[in-house]
Order: structure tokens, then sequence, then C-alpha cells
């Protein structure tokens, strides 16, 4: 959270801080992304064309907002598993309730909407009132409404919706110059994307990064954390529901659209620099991390690597860039937390060790947590040395 | 001091990442440990059963010409006198899984050939266990049937061949009938096996067609939807070997049979340059190989996809050149059947193989008209259409 | 430091009991509407027949979520053992290639093999500073490249003495389930008597504290993800011993890795670490087993059988979690006024 308050003028000084952003780990997922598609145009020259650009942004949107949504629940504290399946079950939706009738888009569209909302409403429900950790209560929920969904229609879902509906997904404003064509699924990503940097930026969007920071702190500075949270649960399903729309133009309706999106998305937030355990991250990198992700896996393609080595490479560089950012990330954080301790650590004599462990009784609500130690963020520095 | 080793570490790390980045197309960095093993494909083809499918595509087989699941090719019979007696049977069947369009569409026909056969007294009831695709599962499931289930006969659609030989043989070892189908084992200790041709009959026929409709050097895309399951590695096994004798230039790709990846590869292997066919080990999925053409808005390719509904219907509004070869889905049909035969004392083949015909362009019309109310993911060649319940069991995908 | 250390694992061996009580009441309970359930269609749920099935469901999983406990209560996670587990039964079928006398070296092998890929793991997240979970999802991905790339189904030859660990029993209860309980005794003995057994539930709990009263903290964290991928090394073996050949996709079609966290966590251990035990988790791995006993008996619809795994997994833990926190809020206000050990600190946590 400190991160991203104290890296946004920076940004605003584009130029000047451009090169130190990139190879900061909040920025090394832009360098990744620079780099893969400069790669991807020296393989293959006609990928820099303005019409293909924007069909790979095309390609990237679903995964894109699945990210943003992921991005919400992981800078919160948590995980949302349930993804793939909501997505899943909103295709088949789509394919089973809307059919060849035009007429039906728009009451089945908010219908998806609503079913994704409560999806999100249960998940968050089950984390917060039933105390269920949010990695086993989505768990469940992923096999729960993939299992339902298979179940409903026997396996296959009857066929793809009416063209108009799939429009969404796989057309756009054509006849354009330079672009030829801008498909709708690039003009929803940027809506969700600016709705996202507002929302992030908006007391509750800082809420719920606090709340991941340090839970005890955000609490007592008098956060209904459980709403937080359920939002946070509501906003990937709704964000799945999107992307379902999104892939049911794009791909059509087949039960596996949407299977493993939970772990790519989960990956891409990561690789954006967001930290599993919450509370650090900035949504942009997330969704630039879901680009990071397909651009790997375009490079791939085009270089022509055996399929079966895909797996591998994915492998090594989603390690090697959390490795990056996760060690000048510590090293920064290192220096913070060595000038800021000796501030509240003396205040606080019931802390059970001098590194601030316990809450702070008396945080400033409008500056969250300066505290560099939350639980689930040692998880990320385990290991000490 | 620890600060300057993060740093340092930190920037090994940023170079070594641009660096990977860099060279992907070396393949050599992500599996450092391996080099040996590229020729395993090759290897792994096996010539004779080769040459033996290929052989069988052309005889015609012999039993009742209105009923293809209890036609047979090149049958060797066993005499099965020794399990003939009266009375309503119990079957034990122990599924591989319904996790595919195929295999619910086959799941949904043997429940409706069960009815029958319940009706006409030659079965009493049929206990299902459903591995979910694993092999372990499968194996307790059928020594679970071996102590409980107070079988008449063992219905077994094998998850995975050489795995499931142990626990097959542990079956037989009771002396009751034991039915195979669809994959086999290692062992011929059931009293039939029932598939259709296999795997390399439907590579040959899918590369025979596309390299007759394609010129040499000509790009094709396979669309594979897992490794390591022997089924689908034979059907791409055969048809890799006839591309490359004919100088085909065949690249392949594994989707998942999630069409969004498909699309993905396709999208990216048009950016690349022409691509003049389509391969697939499977047809689900197909639709969105094609539209990815049509967003490009480049010609159509020459494609081979399956008898699955979704790919016969792009065909026909496309008007594309293309094949749907057949893995002969009605063999669902055909272990309830050999039970009733087995048990009346008929003669049953040993190895039943089940006649497996490509759908060419001048029958799809006929197929379309026959399945016209059928969901994307049923399989035209179902043969379940004397069966009750038809066609509303499959229009609705109904199944227990 | 041993008078700090020695306080927390006293009472936590008493809270301990109090998680795999719940646990354990659970799993009757799951007997008891399973049994009935069983009756209701004709069958005997105690018939030998059906314990075997159970307990054979048990084992594979059983070993996977032994390793998995280790390192889920160090506060990582393990998403790479359905890889291991496929990579090591090729790995013994092929060394074995249907010979006896090749038995103990394929064994070997595959241990060390697990022991390197555990180490990597256990690197990784300490000293590059990835979280278990990418790091592990990382490894697994490199394995399944390497599976996919070098085999094209099932491989090797196990012979028939090795086969035997799979296919027998004494009275009801298979070999494999017995070594398996074993294995688990080994690592409850390793948890609560030896020192490293102890700094993992410190360096679980919490890293910091952990380290500032003078434990090593990485060493914990990757002996648990060794021996987690050892574990999964041995499940591998067994299921080469149940199939008699090696396959690469044998790990993926028993979706080890969630499932394992789901026993895990269904065992009362805590997801993030410093908290829990073996036998809850072998209680977790039970409950499972009964329920996809009953449902296959009960011949269930394949796809409903997921919707109530998804169900009774959420359900349970709610309920655990719902018991065990009211059990633990008294002690969390004495260990706040009284004690400032790393204990307090755990049950604060915990609550949190």
């Amino acid at each position: 959270m400190s991160a991203v308050s104290s890296d946004r003028p920076s940004l605003g000084r584009r130029l000047a801080d451009l090169g130190r952003m990139l190879v900061s780990p909040r920025g090394a997922v832009f360098l990744l992304l620079i780099v893969l598609l400069v790669a991807i145009a020296l393989l293959n020259p006609s990928f820099a064309e303005p019409g293909q650009l924007i069909r790979f942004v095309q390609r990237v949107s679903p995964v894109a907002i699945v990210a943003i949504g992921q991005y919400f629940v992981i800078v919160g504290g948590e995980f949302d598993l349930s993804m793939g399946s909501v997505v899943t079950a909103q295709v088949v939706i789509a394919g089973n309730l809307i059919g060849q009738d035009d007429a039906k888009s728009l009451p089945v569209l908010a219908l998806m909407l609503a079913f994704g909302a409560f999806i999100g409403l249960v998940n968050g429900l089950i984390v917060t009132l039933l105390k269920v950790p949010s990695f086993i209560a989505t768990l469940g929920m992923m096999l729960a409404l993939l299992g339902a969904t298979l179940y409903w229609t026997g396996g296959a879902a009857t066929g793809n919706p009416a063209d108009s509906f799939r429009e969404i997904g796989r057309g756009g404003i054509r006849d354009l110059p330079v672009i030829e064509i801008l498909p709708w699924s690039v003009l929803v990503l940027v809506i969700v994307l600016a709705v996202a940097i507002w929302f992030a930026r908006r007391p509750f969007g800082r809420t719920i990064i606090a709340l991941g920071d340090n839970a005890m702190t955000a609490r007592y500075s008098g956060t209904r954390s459980w709403w937080v949270k359920t939002s946070t649960f509501i906003i990937s399903a709704l964000s799945a529901t999107l992307a379902g729309v999104l892939l049911v133009g794009y791909a059509g309706v087949h039960p596996s659209v949407g299977r493993g999106y939970e772990f790519t998305a989960i990956t891409a937030v990561v690789l954006g620099g967001v930290v599993l355990g919450g509370g650090r991250g900035w949504v942009v990198a997330a969704a630039a991390g879901a680009f990071a992700l397909e651009a790997l896996f375009t490079l791939l393609n085009f270089a022509g690597v055996p399929s079966t080595y895909r797996d591998a490479v994915q492998g090594v560089i989603i390690i090697l860039a959390v490795a990056y950012a996760a060690t000048t990330i510590r090293a920064r954080r290192r220096g913070r937390a060595l000038e800021t301790s000796p501030g509240p650590a003396p205040t606080n004599d019931t802390s059970p060790a001098p590194v601030a462990k316990e809450p702070d009784p008396s945080p400033d609500p409008a500056r969250p947590a300066h505290i560099p130690s939350t639980q689930r963020a040692d998880n990320e520095t385990k290991g000490g040395s | 001091m620890r600060r300057r080793f993060t740093v340092a570490s930190a920037m090994v790390g940023a170079l070594a990442l641009i660096t990977l980045a860099g060279c992907t197309t070396d393949p050599n960095v992500t599996a450092p440990t391996e080099d040996a093993a590229t020729e395993e494909a090759v290897e792994w083809f096996d010539q004779e059963l080769y040459d033996k499918q290929d052989a069988e595509r052309d005889v015609v087989p012999e039993g009742p010409e209105d009923q293809p699941w209890l036609q047979y090719i090149n049958a060797e019979f066993v005499d099965t006198s020794q399990y003939a007696s009266t009375g309503a049977k119990k079957a034990c069947f122990a599924n591989a899984s319904i996790s595919n369009p195929w295999r619910q569409t086959g799941w949904i026909t043997m429940n409706q050939q069960l009815q029958v056969l319940q009706e006409a007294g030659a079965i009493s009831e049929m206990e299902t266990r459903d591995a979910q695709d694993s092999d372990d599962t499968q194996i307790a499931d059928i020594d679970y049937f071996i102590e409980e289930g107070n079988c008449d006969v063992f219905i077994i659609s094998p998850n995975s061949t050489a795995a499931m030989t142990p626990a097959v043989e542990r079956a037989c070892e009771t002396g009751k009938p034991v039915i195979v189908f669809d994959r086999g084992v290692e062992t011929d200790c059931p009293t039939t096996f029932i598939h259709p041709i296999g795997g390399f009959a439907w590579g040959i026929d899918t590369a025979e067609f596309l390299i007759e409709e394609l010129e040499e050097g000509d790009k094709v895309v396979a669309l594979r939807i897992l490794p390591g399951v022997d089924v689908l590695e034979q059907r791409w096994a055969a048809a890799e070997k006839l591309f490359d004798e004919a100088g085909i230039d065949a690249v392949d790709y594994f989707t998942g049979a999630d069409p969004a990846e498909i699309k993905k590869i396709i999208s990216d292997e048009l950016a690349k340059g022409d691509v003049q066919g389509v391969w697939m080990d499977a047809g689900d999925g197909a639709v969105a190989a094609i539209e990815a053409f049509e967003d490009a808005g480049v010609d159509y390719p020459v494609m081979t996809g399956e008898d699955e509904m979704s790919f016969l219907r792009k065909w026909k509004e496309t008007g594309l050149t293309g094949l749907a070869p057949v893995y002969s889905n009605f063999q669902w049909r055909t272990p309830l059947l050999a039970a009733q035969m087995i048990f009346a004392g008929q003669q049953v083949p040993k190895e039943w193989v089940l006649p497996q015909e490509p759908i060419p362009a001048e029958e799809v019309d006929e197929y379309l008209a026959l399945n016209e109310n059928m969901p994307d993911g049923h399989y035209a060649k179902f043969g379940g259409e004397d069966l009750p319940g038809y066609p509303q069991v499959w229009e609705d995908r109904q199944m227990p | 430091m041993t008078a700090t250390t020695a306080a927390p694992a006293r009472r936590s061996r008493r809270r301990r009991l109090d998680a795999t009580l719940i646990v354990g009441i659970a799993l009757v309970a799951v007997i008891v509407i399973g049994a009935v359930l069983v009756a209701s269609v004709g069958r005997n749920f105690f018939s030998p027949g059906n314990i075997r099935d159970i307990l054979t469901g048990m084992s594979v999983l059983g070993f996977v979520a032994i390793g998995q406990t280790l390192v889920i209560l160090c506060a990582s996670l393990d998403l790479s053992v359905p890889y291991v587990v496929s990579l090591s039964s090729l790995i013994a079928a092929d060394l074995m290639a249907g010979n006896p006398a090749n038995i103990p070296i394929a064994v070997l092998a595959v241990l060390a093999t697990a022991a390197v890929i555990g180490l990597a793991n256990g690197l990784i997240v300490t000293k590059l500073k990835v979280n278990g979970f990418i790091a592990t999802l990382g490894t697994g991905l490199i394995i399944k490249g390497y599976l996919d790339t070098n085999y094209k189904g099932t491989s090797g030859e196990v012979p028939w003495a090795f086969q035997v660990i799979g296919a027998t029993g004494i009275g009801p209860v298979p070999v494999s389930t017995m070594i398996m309980l074993l294995v688990a005794l080994a690592a409850a003995l390793f948890l609560a008597r030896t020192r490293v057994g102890n700094h993992m539930f410190a360096v679980g709990g919490n890293e910091q504290v952990a380290r500032l009263s003078g434990i090593r903290t990485a060493r914990p964290l990757i002996l648990a993800h060794v021996l987690c991928s050892i574990t999964a090394a041995l499940a591998g073996l067994l299921l080469a011993s149940r199939l008699g050949v090696g396959s690469p996709t044998v790990g993926i079609q028993g979706g080890y890795d969630l499932l394992s966290i789901a026993a895990v966590v269904l065992g009362g251990t805590l997801l993030m670490g410093g908290r829990g035990s073996i036998w809850g988790t072998i209680g977790g791995v039970a409950i499972f087993a009964v329920v996809d006993n009953v449902m296959s008996v009960m011949q269930v619809n394949p796809f409903l059988k997921d919707v109530v795994r998804g169900i009774v997994i959420v359900a349970a833990v709610a309920i655990y979690t719902s018991r065990s926190l009211d059990r633990r809020r008294p002690r969390f206000t004495t260990g706040a006024t009284g004690t400032t050990t790393p204990d307090a600190a755990h049950e604060k946590e915990a609550s949190a």
C-alpha cells in the first residue's frame, strides 16, 4: 500500500522515472512485457502491425479482466480459486439459456451478472462469517459449481448462443483506419481497467489493501472487514462473469472454457508484483501480468517451441520473475522497515516481539499501516538469512 | 552487506530473465536434464498394429447390415457355452469416466440399451462405478466389484491400457465372463474385447485425406487434446508419419479441447503464415478453429474433425473441404448385447473389431437430418435410433 | 531458546488433541451417515471388501497429505506433488524393468530424485523468496514439461515382487495402508520429538519471531519441502506398484495437489501455518475416502460427486473452525496478558 501511494507521483513524472520504474520490482512486469513483445515482433514482424496488436489485446482481454478481479481478492489477503468455474458456468448459461433467440440476450446477461454476484457473495460470506480459509472455500466452490454445471447440461452445452450475443467477444467497430477493427472486448477491458484504477484509489479500495496488509490494524480502525472482504469476492466473480461473456463470443461454448483460469489469473497477478497474502500491489501491474503471460504463450507459439516444452518454459519464467521482484522488494522493504520500526515498536508494550506483530492500537485510518510484517506476507519472505 | 547481496542477486535474476526471454527459441533451456529422448515418438510407433489397422479399414464387416454395433471385422469366435444359463443377470460396469462429450453420448446410449435388455429379462441390473479418469480409482472399483459386487458379468472400459491389466486379470480369475471395450488391456483373458478399428486407422484416414487435398510443402496445424493418452497418441503417430512421408509441414499443439486455446493457436499460426490444413485428434472444439480463419479473413482450410454435431454443422454452414473421422460411438451398445449373447451360449468374437468409417462430404446432409435437434456435443454415429427414449433422451442428455 | 520452545510444544500438543478430536468426531459422523446410506441400498458398509476399498482410497492421498501437512505447517504450499507422483512412478517402473533385483536401486533413485526436487522447491522458497504457491506451481510445470516431452503413455514394468505391496493385505487392511500409517507415525514423532519438528511449528506460526528466538528459519522449511516431495514419491511408488507400470498422468488423475491441501485443512491444520497435526490430516483423508466410497456405492452421478465433495470440504472446515475458535478464545486473552511467548502470537493469528 505504501508503495502504491509513494510511487504514484513518480508515475506522473513518467519520463524521468520510467527507467527506474522498469527495473523496480513493480515495474519488472512492464519490462518483461516489453521484452516479450519485442521478441515476438522480431520473430514475426507482422505482429507489430496495429491490426495484429489490437487482435492480441482482444485475445488477452478475458484473462486480463479475470486478473483484475483476482487482484482485489489477493491484495485483500485471500485467494479466489473458483474463478475458472464461474467462467465455465457463465459460458454454459449463455449457451443454454440464450440459444438462438436474440431477444433473450439482455435478460440472460442480467441473470448472469446476478448469478456472478451471488456466487461472489456466497464465497465472501463463507470466508468472512464461517471463517473458512478462502483457499478452501473457493476450492469447494470450484468443485461444486463446475460439477453442478456439468450435471445440469449432461456434460455438454446445447450449442453456441445467438451471434448477436457473441458479437461482444468476437466482433467490434469495423472499418476503422490504422487498426481496421476495434474489438468490443478491448473497449470492455479499457473500461474495466479504468473503473478498477478509480476504485482502487477510492477509500474503499484503499481499505481493501489495508485489510490485506494488516487485518488487525484495519479492524481497529473501524473497517467493516466482513463487508470489505465479501465485496472483493463479488468483484472477482463479476469479473469472471464479464470474462465469460467475452469468452463465449471469442471461443464459443464448451465446458473446458475457463478451465485453469484461476491459476492463470493468480500467476498473472503475481507476475504483476502483487504479493500473495495481501497488502501490496498495483492493479495496472496485475493486468500487465496477464499481458506478459499471454505474450509469453504467443512467443512460444511463434518461436515454434515444441508444445510439450511450453509448460516448462512457463514454469521457469514465473519463478524467475517472482524471484526477481521478491528479492528487490525485500531489499527495499528492509530499508523501509528499519527506518520506520523505531516508530511504532516502542509505543506498543504488549508486542510479543520487537517487530510489530501486534495490532497497533492507534493507527491513522487515512494512512494504512506501515507495518511490514503481516502473517501472510511472511510467506513471501520466508526463510530469512 | 545483506542489501548488497540482494541487489546483486536481483541483478543476476534480471539478467537471467532477459536472457531467458530472448532465448526461448532454444528448447534446451527448459530441459537441461534431458537430451536423448527426442526420438521416443518413433520408438513408440507400432508398425505391426499400424499395418493391421490399415488393412482392417478395407475389410467389409460381417454381421447384420443395419446394426453396425453388431458387425465385426476378421473375427475369431470363442465358445461361450460354459457361461450359458437362464435368468436375468447382474452386470457390473467399471467405467473410466464420462468427462468428455464422446463418452457422455455413449453412456446415454448404453443406459437406453440397458433398458431394452432389462425389459427382455436378460439383464436384471447394471451397477456402475465411475473412476473419474483415475487409474488408481478404477483398479479399486474393479476390486470392489470382485469382492462385493455379486456380479454375473464384468464390463470394463479401461482408463488406460497397461495400468488396468492386473486388475482385469483379477476379474478374469473369478471365472465369470469379462467384457472389455474401447481401450484394451495387455492380456487376452477377457471373454471379448470390443473396439472400433483404432487410432492408427483414424490417423491414416485423416492424413490420407489431407495429403490428397493438399500439396507438398503445405502447412497443417494439428490440434491435439492431451499428451500421454495412448488412443490419442496413436492417432497422431500415424498421421505424423504419413505427413512426414508426403512432405506436409505439420506442427502439433495441445489444446485441452479448450476452444479459446484453439483459437489463439490458429490465430498465431495464421499470423506466422498461411495454413492450408487443420488436423484434429478429436473434433471437440473444431468450431473455434474454423472461426479463427473467419476472424482472420482468410480462406477456410482443408480440415478433419470428428462426427460431433458442432463440427458437422459448421462444416455444412461454411462449405469447407472436410472429413469427419469417426471413433464409432455406437460401440457403447455392444458390451451389454455381448453379455446377453454370452449368457445365451452364443459365440462372440474374441477381438470384436467394429467398423469405423469416416463421414465424407456426401453423407453430411444425411447425418445432419438424422440428428437435427441434437445438442452440439452429440455424436452423429451414436447408433441409438432404435432404442427407447429416442430422440428425447439424447436431446436432453439425460443420464442417471 | 529451550525455554521458549518447551512451553509451546507442550501447549500445542494439548491443542492438537483438541483439533484432532474434532476431526475424529467429524469422521465418526461421516461414517455413521455413510453406513446408513450404504445400508439403504442393501449393502454392508463394514464388510471386508468395502473397508478395503476405503483404506485403499486413503493410501495414496494419505502419503501425499502427510508431506503436505509438513509444508503447510511451515506456512508454505506444495502444488508440484502430482507431477512428482507421476515422475516417481515412471522412474520406478523404468528402472525396475520387470526385474526384482532392481527394486532397491529403483526405490533409492526415486527417493533421491524427489529429494532433489524438494530441495529445489525449498531453496526457491527460502533463498529466492518466491512464495511457495508460485514456486511449486513453477517447478510442477517444469516437471510436467519434462513428462509430456519424454513419455507418450505408460512406461516400464514393475516386477510382481513389488506389485504385491499394492495388491495384498492382512485381512481387510491393505499393506499399502499400513505403510502409510507407519509413515504417518514417523512424521508425527518427527514433529513432536525432534527439534527441527518443533521448529516447523515455530517457523510456520511466526517466522520473524522464530528467527529472533534463534531458529535458523530456512532449514525447517527446506526440510519440509524435501520431505513433502519424498512422501509424494512414496505415493508414486505405491501407484507404480498398483498399476504395474509408470504413468505420466497418474498424479494429475488423482488431483493430489488440491485434494491433499483440502485434506490437510480438513484435518484441522491451519492453512497459514504454525498449527496442525498429522493425525488430523489422516482423519481428513479418511473423511474424503469414506465420502467417495459411499457415493460410489450409491452410484451417484460423477458430476454430482464433485458437487458433494465441494460442499463437504467447505462444510467440514466451517464446522471445524467455528468449534475451534470458540475453544481458543479464552486462552487468547490469558495468553495476551500473561506470557509473551511465540505461542501467544500464534493464538492471535489463529483467531485473526
